[in-house]
């Protein structure tokens, strides 16, 4: 697990706020809004549809992926594996999905060369 | 102001908070008075607290709070001249909540002596209605969805037709001050009027996305209120609260706020798109908003939310801190599981399929379940077992054969009893019915307001 650059890191550590939210009662969205240029570079590289498929258990095909560079923000929204109030949904808001992001170990400052995109993140 | 000789230059729409009922401070309204406002819109739903409030017609929020809110509101539309527009009433639009929030408003009337004209729009459609409109291949599914069958409509408990702008309007065209309208699109609530005015749909749609959650649009969330100025260019938008600001940043990123896409939304008449807009600091607080636009559709459409019993759920509830046991907790749902399952079908003679149980290990995986890494051995976990079945009755006898389990269920290796820490006696709760959104389909329609019925109430000139 550890980055062998240095301290293992974390998306949410880089980012101001990684955070997840229903879109309605069948979709859920997750965004990680980064502080700057540089930082957005990481998360644009490092979340891939491979990697919310792993993440969350969901088919790459059933994602939307937006990489708004202006305001430094990657989003993924998906149709919800649950549907929000069912006997098994236990996040009624999807306001805690956002931590399997959140944890995903990210490289250091440099950007990522585009072989070692995805894989990196499961490191 | 809109000028009553001409079209308006521009329209100042008052959002006092996110949702009526959820408390703002007096000194919200009296700052967007000054401000100019032109009307107050406010949300008074969501789906977002989950299905049950659509299930049973009732509100999320208390008439304590609603009756406070609704006060200052009415006292500031009376005093101000310009009309309040509450959206989705009830928390979920159902006829019973805008009902309930009517008879808060004419209790306030007349408590406070105002006189005012009040339209109630309702927004439930009937099954019977809708299974016609079904059989005629008029009602079509959103993703991820599958097509909707005529049993799903008939077993709803309520269904709503999510209503846009129009009928909104043909209720302030009528002379209504107050509008009450069940389910809304949370935008039709604060761009009716603007509309109405003759504002150019681009800004006046792309504006109440970006109030309709309130403070949520500024850099504090909490501090309440926001006031928008549409105009025939643009729009700009301030918060309410003088120590908070709208950024351009701020008033950007509300556009990923609960939605699927930040760049279009659909509404019932068409698509706002914001992928072109510009966000301009007007100064350290106002964001001017230009290059928005709004793509009329060919075909009208009105969405339908429908919630319906899945079963009567049974809760309990009892805590494990006994680290013997903790270092083997999976190990101990998977034998709990099946214990009860052997339970159930030998005392009860219940088939497996007419009934289910959820597990929730809190402090261990409860949220996240089959997404969560190997935890480290937890320090203490409650645990949640939710039963549903097709009746309370049934849901609370399963519940009643869990409770020595939850209460003493070993390790299997285990050669004692341990005795965990139930919180509370019983350690049961009934839930009562349970319910899920079932629909997530859009009718065409051929007038924007045929699935809606209008009723005025005149003022009482008392």
């Amino acid at each position: 697990m550890p980055d062998t650059r240095g301290a293992a890191r974390t998306l949410g550590e880089l980012a101001l706020e990684v955070r997840s939210k229903n879109a309605g009662p069948f979709w859920m969205t997750l965004e990680a809004f980064m502080p700057d240029e540089q930082t957005y570079r990481i998360a644009d590289a490092v979340i891939t549809p491979e990697l919310i498929s792993d993440l969350y258990q969901v088919p790459p095909t059933s994602l939307l992926i937006f990489r708004i560079p202006d305001l430094h923000v990657v989003k993924v929204s998906f149709p919800r594996p649950i549907v929000q109030g069912s006997l098994r949904d236990r996040d009624m808001h999807a306001g805690q999905h956002h931590v399997p992001l959140a944890n995903t170990v990210v490289p250091g400052r440099a950007r990522l060369p585009r072989g070692e995109r995805g894989r990196a993140a499961r490191a | 102001m809109p000028n009553r000789c001409g079209p308006p230059d521009s329209v100042g729409i008052l959002v006092p908070s996110g949702m009526l009922g959820a408390g703002f401070s007096p000194g919200t309204i009296t700052r967007g008075i000054s401000l100019g406002a032109d009307v107050i819109a406010v949300d008074g739903g969501s789906t977002d607290s989950g299905p049950y409030y659509l299930g049973t017609g009732t509100a999320k929020t208390t008439e304590r709070a609603v009756h406070r809110d609704l006060r200052l509101l009415l006292a500031a539309a009376s005093s101000a001249r310009i009309p309040l527009v509450v959206g989705s009433c009830g928390t979920s639009g159902a006829d019973s909540g805008v009902n309930w929030v009517a008879g808060i408003v004419s209790a306030i009337l007349a408590e406070d002596d105002l006189d005012l004209a009040v339209a109630k729009i309702f927004s439930e459609q009937r099954p019977g209605r809708l299974i016609a409109e079904l059989e005629r291949g008029r009602i079509h599914a959103l993703p991820p969805s599958e097509p909707v069958d005529t049993a799903t409509l008939a077993r709803c408990e309520h269904i709503v037709g999510v209503m846009g702008h129009e009928p909104i309007q043909e209720a302030l065209r009528a002379g209504a001050d107050i509008v009450l309208a069940g389910r809304a699109t949370d935008t039709a609530v604060s761009a009716a009027f603007a509309l109405l005015h003759g504002m150019p749909p681009g800004p006046a749609w792309h504006a109440a996305k970006i109030i309709e959650c309130g403070a949520q649009c500024t850099t504090d969330p909490s501090s309440g209120g926001v006031f928008a100025r549409v105009d025939h260019t643009g729009f700009t938008v301030e918060p309410l609260d003088p120590d908070a600001a709208c950024t351009p940043a701020s008033v950007a990123a509300h556009m990923l706020y609960e939605t699927v896409n930040p760049y279009t939304m659909r509404e019932p008449g068409g698509t706002i798109m914001v992928a072109g807009a510009r966000y301009i600091a007007i100064d350290e607080r106002t964001v001017r908003v230009e290059g928005s636009r709004f793509e009329p559709t060919g075909q009208y459409t009105v969405k339908l939310e429908g919630a319906a019993v899945t079963g009567y759920e049974t809760v309990s509830f009892t805590g494990i801190r006994d680290p013997r046991v903790l270092r083997s907790i999976d190990v101990w749902a998977e034998f709990f599981q099946k214990t009860l399952t052997d339970r159930v079908e030998t005392v009860l003679d219940l088939a497996a399929g007419s009934w289910a149980a959820d597990l929730r290990l809190y402090g261990y995986n409860a949220i996240l379940g089959e997404l969560e890494r190997p935890p480290a051995t937890p320090h203490e976990v409650g645990v949640m077992l939710l039963v549903s079945a097709e009746d309370q009755q049934t849901a609370t006898a399963i519940s009643k054969l869990a409770n020595p389990l939850l209460l003493h269920l070993p390790l299997p290796a285990m050669k004692y009893l341990p005795s965990f820490a139930f919180a509370t006696s019983p350690a049961h709760i009934e839930r009562g019915a349970a319910y899920e959104f079932v629909l997530n389909h859009v009718v065409n329609v051929d007038s924007p307001t045929e699935m809606f019925r209008l009723e005025m109430t005149e003022p009482s000139h008392a």
